[in-house]
């Protein structure tokens, strides 16, 4: 009786989920590559290899690029910190990494515009280097990376305080030196936290609008990454050229997911192994 | 004397509990020193003090003669087993033993010698290519005894190095590490909870309570002679009593008001049995019996104390409720700050033996 009775809840509950997701993922990835193609795969070329789409797909490239290896090693660095040594503020900085999480992208690109706008007291000094950040790529980096910094370092701090530190201390006993240490005892332990980290961190970097937004200011072929085109097309009823982009974007989303997948299955083999 | 480990008024705190208080002992080259206490004590500080993992508000530790206060613990050549071992998950075991030894630099064929000497010394030849997870517990003490003692440390530190293994192994574990430790000759500590280890193990026992050093000493004079209430109580398995000069043969003491006794020290005899001192024998009821396996426990009800003491399974059986002779033998009667052996009267004066 018992068992029939949770079959059935089994049962409405993965409906559910499956109707959940349907709706809400499934229908309109696939409603974006529909209206994509809408009118043939001639316009939806052209679209794609416009000169600014091009430049909109190669700059986004280039951020993330450089985001996920700042916040990588920024991740490790703050992951190591938090999870070996025992300091005063450590909760302070623990709760710090997690900022970007909770303030809305918008504030955050609002933040980077007061700190290096002509208002700020940085500004003249900015000038005088010759150092564009407002409305210019260094801006958008900025931005991207006070967006997806938690990333790296929310998925290894869980490891390696799970791992303790007696197998480093174990290591540093017999003399090893840090870069030893972390090289042969820590790094094998984060190897796969690391690369899940690293590959949200990318999902995040390229999707990201609302900070990139108020810092970019939107120079078509200069400062427009591929999630501002797809609002300035969209805004100019371009909505085979919007699609067309964003099933890029989405191609690239479902390639991460996908390499997501392959980096679970393989961690998990590896954990069983060891 | 020159002792080898040395402690000299080591303090430390963390934040604001005090861990360690006035620590001071000193060890001998080639001892192997069992630092016992309940948890919390402060002993695993101690270790990690002299390990260089923890560094000491004040005083000095000492090795071998030099002042290692401010020698980082990769400087100290200390062997160390970790209490889950932290052998290296992912490396073998034949990586995990060579680890220290790459570090220090040796040559490809002076490991590959070294750690085949340290497996065949541990008894696990021929499992190199393991990795940790694939052996049992005790394989695993194993390993991590001889990735600590492969660099050859002078001083070997083992954090309750049987608590992760069960009671069976222990066992083992126990007479091998000791066997191995004296083939070995190295000096070593190693932390325990357990007294029945620290007794059996060790050449010399310090035990601690509350951070501090309550006594030092060999099993036996630890064991015989406590010299603090909180030895007299924590060693053995003590029943407490007060105004113990109530009791036959003890009615003489006069400095003190408590005493422990062990089941050892009482001899438990039936109605009609004989009696070898019959004078300050006192009766008891019997309240609870219990099957140890080797041996029957019995609480028994004496002059409204209740005392533990032990039978042998082949003596004529006892049931509950039963009113038995007791004979107590010996107590530790303590105070405030000491703690002394009384023995019964009968034992000293032959003349009650006549009566």
């Amino acid at each position: 009786m018992k068992e029939h009775h949770n079959h059935a809840v089994q049962r409405i509950l993965i409906a559910l989920s499956a109707v959940f997701l349907t709706v809400m993922l499934i229908f309109p990835l696939v409603y974006v590559i529909v209206t994509a193609f809408r009118e043939g795969i001639a316009p939806y070329w052209n679209a794609v290899t416009d000169e600014y789409a091009v430049k909109s797909i190669l700059l986004t490239v280039q951020v993330t690029v450089i985001t996920v290896v700042f916040n990588t090693v920024f991740g490790l660095f703050a992951a190591w910190t938090i999870t070996k040594f025992r300091f005063r503020g450590k909760k302070i900085i623990s709760t710090l990494i997690d900022l970007p999480l909770t303030v809305s992208p918008i504030i955050a690109g609002l933040i980077f515009v007061l700190t290096f706008g002509r208002q700020s007291a940085l500004y003249p000094f900015l000038q005088n280097a010759g150092i564009k950040i407002i409305y210019a790529v260094p801006g958008i980096v900025l931005a991207t990376i006070f967006v997806t910094f938690p990333f790296v370092s929310r998925e290894i701090i869980p490891v390696l305080t799970a791992a303790g530190s007696s197998e480093e201390e174990a290591a540093a006993l017999m003399g090893a030196n840090g870069f030893t240490i972390f090289r042969r005892v820590t790094f094998p332990h984060i190897k796969w936290a690391l690369l899940y980290g690293i590959v949200l961190c990318t999902a995040r970097a390229m999707g990201e609008f609302g900070a990139v937004s108020v810092l970019s200011g939107h120079l078509r072929g200069k400062t427009n990454t591929m999630p501002l085109y797809v609002e300035l097309l969209y805004q100019g009823y371009d909505f085979t050229g919007a699609f067309a982009i964003s099933s890029i974007l989405v191609v690239m989303a479902i390639a991460v997911l996908v390499l997501r997948s392959i980096l679970e299955y393989r961690g998990k083999k590896s954990e069983e192994q060891s | 004397m020159s002792y080898y480990v040395e402690m000299r008024d080591v303090n430390k705190h963390f934040g604001s509990f005090q861990a360690s208080k006035n620590i001071n002992f000193g060890i001998e080259r080639g001892k192997l020193i069992g630092l016992l206490g309940p948890s919390g004590s402060g002993k695993t500080t101690i270790l990690r003090m002299l390990a260089g993992l923890e560094t000491a508000d004040s005083g000095d530790i000492i090795i071998d003669g030099k002042i290692v206060n401010d020698v980082p613990a990769s400087r100290r050549g200390i062997g160390f087993v970790f209490q889950n071992y932290a052998l290296f998950r992912y490396l073998t075991v034949y990586e995990n033993i060579a680890f220290g030894l790459k570090v220090q630099k040796w040559s490809k064929q002076d490991i590959k010698n070294r750690v085949e000497e340290m497996l065949e010394l541990v008894g696990l030849a021929g499992l190199g290519n393991r990795y940790p997870n694939q052996l049992s517990g005790g394989q695993r003490q194993r390993v991590a005894f001889a990735r600590a003692l492969a660099p050859q440390p002078q001083l070997l530190l083992l954090d309750e190095p049987f608590a992760a293994v069960d009671a069976k192994v222990r066992q083992e574990l126990r007479n091998w590490l000791r066997e191995m430790i004296r083939t070995v000759g190295v000096t070593s500590i190693f932390v325990t909870h357990d007294q029945d280890e620290a007794i059996e193990v060790a050449d010399e026992i310090i035990i601690t309570n509350h951070g501090q050093i309550e006594q030092i000493g060999t099993p036996t004079e630890i064991y015989k002679h406590p010299t603090t209430p909180f030895v007299a109580q924590f060693i053995g398995q003590s029943s407490i009593i007060e105004d113990f000069s109530r009791f036959k043969g003890f009615q003489n003491v006069k400095n003190a008001q408590r005493a422990v006794v062990r089941p050892e020290y009482i001899s438990v005899t039936k109605q009609g049995e004989p009696l070898k001192y019959p004078i300050t024998v006192e009766q008891g009821v019997v309240e609870q019996s219990l099957f140890r396996g080797n041996e029957m426990e019995l609480k028994i009800r004496v002059k409204g104390t209740q005392l533990t003491a032990k039978r042998l399974l082949d003596e004529a059986p006892i049931a509950v409720g039963e009113t038995v002779n007791v004979f107590i033998y010996r107590m530790y009667a303590f105070d405030e700050t000491n703690a002394y052996v009384v023995e019964n009267v009968s034992l000293s004066s032959p003349d009650s033996i006549v009566i």
